[in-house]
């Protein structure tokens, strides 16, 4: 437990050293703004419509597939760690199920769940 | 009276010991950067037959620091339609979680002094390795939030790519360092060095540490994988809008991004601090392990020279459709060989 109390020491010193950066910047830097500096940069064009909102749906998709495998990873950790002593139980478990998980795999595959165009 | 003040500190002594390492590994963090930069610069000037810079100071060395003074002088515009307060905020979590993420790695093995073992380490949990890979995937909220609150369409799709790229590689990385969790039995990275003072694992997972090591530069945003700041494409990627220190912020981030990443696949696969030649005391395993950090680091710098920038649909494509697979062939292997 004290070990992750060092944890949270080295939490604050990390929160001091962001807070001095960002202070030093705000107090040592001018201050001149004008309207052309303030609108956000489109290489010389004037923006025509804001950035937010939209976004192509595939980075969504890629996001439910990584929860779909990240879960998997979690699942694996513990494992790994205690498979000397699961020994060919663990193995074998460990094949089915990936194994489940290669026929999801192959299905996102085949239905183009990883093509980027 | 040096008695009394030595009897009064004495229940506090581990506290002091952890609040002065944590300052040491932050400072040293935060001064390595600068130093980080003017290596990249020197070594990208002669692999491109060029001298780099040179001027200021003696070889140059006074160049990034100059930068860093001028950066800190600079106007810091934030552009009307952002959202001030996630837009301080993104730098802050970027340079945070680097920095925070480097708490449990141990530089060398511990040493006695004024009789006191000292761990050179901040925290030396048994979720070590876990705890990287948590604060270090935390990053990415600095990124996509740096994205989102500038309002700006460079930097919206620079954060995008960024999270996207992350998520495909981070599984790579975690089931690249299942394997050698699987060899040694811990999460702790203490004992992955110690179960390595034979051979170091390099030798006995070469796939494990090649899987590994790529998806650490994809991780780490660094050329060949350094989508998220195209150039050519995106400006600047998710930073287009941040001027001054929190632009450089980003940059320390980046920085020391990978000065963990190095220091993770030494840990994992180099052996750590053991030296292997030399007689092993804590002196000799911390120059072992800064001159191995020190020649991924400068690898780093060699990748980003050599390979050109890879197109964005091969770099998921390569991520979800090649290393996956492979690092899930190797685990089933590792494990297999490890019961059978």
């Amino acid at each position: 437990m004290s070990e992750y109390f060092f944890i949270s020491l080295a939490a604050i010193v990390a929160i001091g050293v962001v807070a001095v950066l960002l202070l030093l910047s705000t107090i040592l830097g001018p201050r001149n703004p004008n309207r052309a500096k303030l609108t956000p940069y489109e290489c010389g064009i004037i923006p025509q419509e804001e950035a937010k909102g939209r976004y192509p749906v595939r980075f969504a998709t890629l996001a439910m597939l990584f929860i779909i495998f990240d879960i998997e990873v979690v699942f694996m950790y513990p494992w790994a760690v205690s498979l000397g002593e699961l020994k060919l139980f663990g193995l074998l478990e460990m094949v089915v199920f990936i194994a489940i998980l290669g026929i999801a795999y192959i299905y996102i595959w085949g239905r183009g769940g990883l093509e980027w165009d | 009276m040096i008695d009394d003040i030595v009897h009064f500190f004495e229940p506090y002594i581990y506290l002091i010991v952890g609040g002065v390492k944590a300052i040491i590994i932050a400072v040293a963090l935060t001064a390595v950067v600068p130093g980080l930069v003017w290596l990249e610069r020197r070594l990208m000037g002669r692999f491109q037959v060029r001298l780099g810079p040179n001027r200021v100071g003696p070889f140059g060395l006074g160049q990034p620091i100059s930068d860093s003074i001028k950066l800190l002088f600079k106007e810091s515009i934030i552009q009307s339609s952002a959202d001030k307060f996630l837009f301080h905020l993104a730098p802050a979590i970027v340079v945070f979680t680097a920095i925070l993420s480097f708490a449990v790695i141990p530089i060398t093995q511990p040493f006695e002094i004024f009789g006191q073992t000292i761990g050179p380490w901040i925290a030396n949990i048994d979720s070590g390795i876990l705890f990287i890979f948590a604060i270090s995937g935390m990053g990415i909220y600095g990124k996509v939030i740096a994205g989102l609150s500038s309002n700006s369409k460079y930097s919206l799709m620079g954060g995008l790519r960024s999270s996207a790229q992350m998520i495909s590689y981070e599984l790579t990385l975690g089931i690249a360092a299942l394997s050698i969790i699987v060899m040694t039995g811990s999460l702790n990275l203490v004992d992955m060095v110690k179960s390595q003072e034979a051979v170091p694992f390099i030798l006995v997972q070469p796939l494990a540490f090649l899987l590994f090591f790529i998806a650490g530069v994809a991780e780490t945003n660094r050329a060949p994988f350094d989508l998220p700041e195209a150039e050519q494409e995106l400006v600047a990627g998710f930073h287009t809008e941040y001027t001054g220190m929190k632009f450089a912020m980003f940059f320390m981030g980046e920085y020391i991004n990978m000065v963990t990443m190095s220091s993770l696949v030494t840990l994992l696969f180099l052996g750590g601090w053991n030296t292997y030649i030399l007689p092993q005391n804590a002196l000799t395993g911390f120059l072992a392990f800064a001159f191995k950090v020190l020649f991924l680091l400068c690898f780093f710098i060699w990748l980003r020279s050599t390979f050109p920038r890879i197109r964005y649909d091969r770099l998921m494509t390569f991520g979800w459709k090649f290393l996956l697979p492979i690092a899930i062939f190797n685990l089933l292997l590792t494990s297999a060989l490890k019961v059978l």
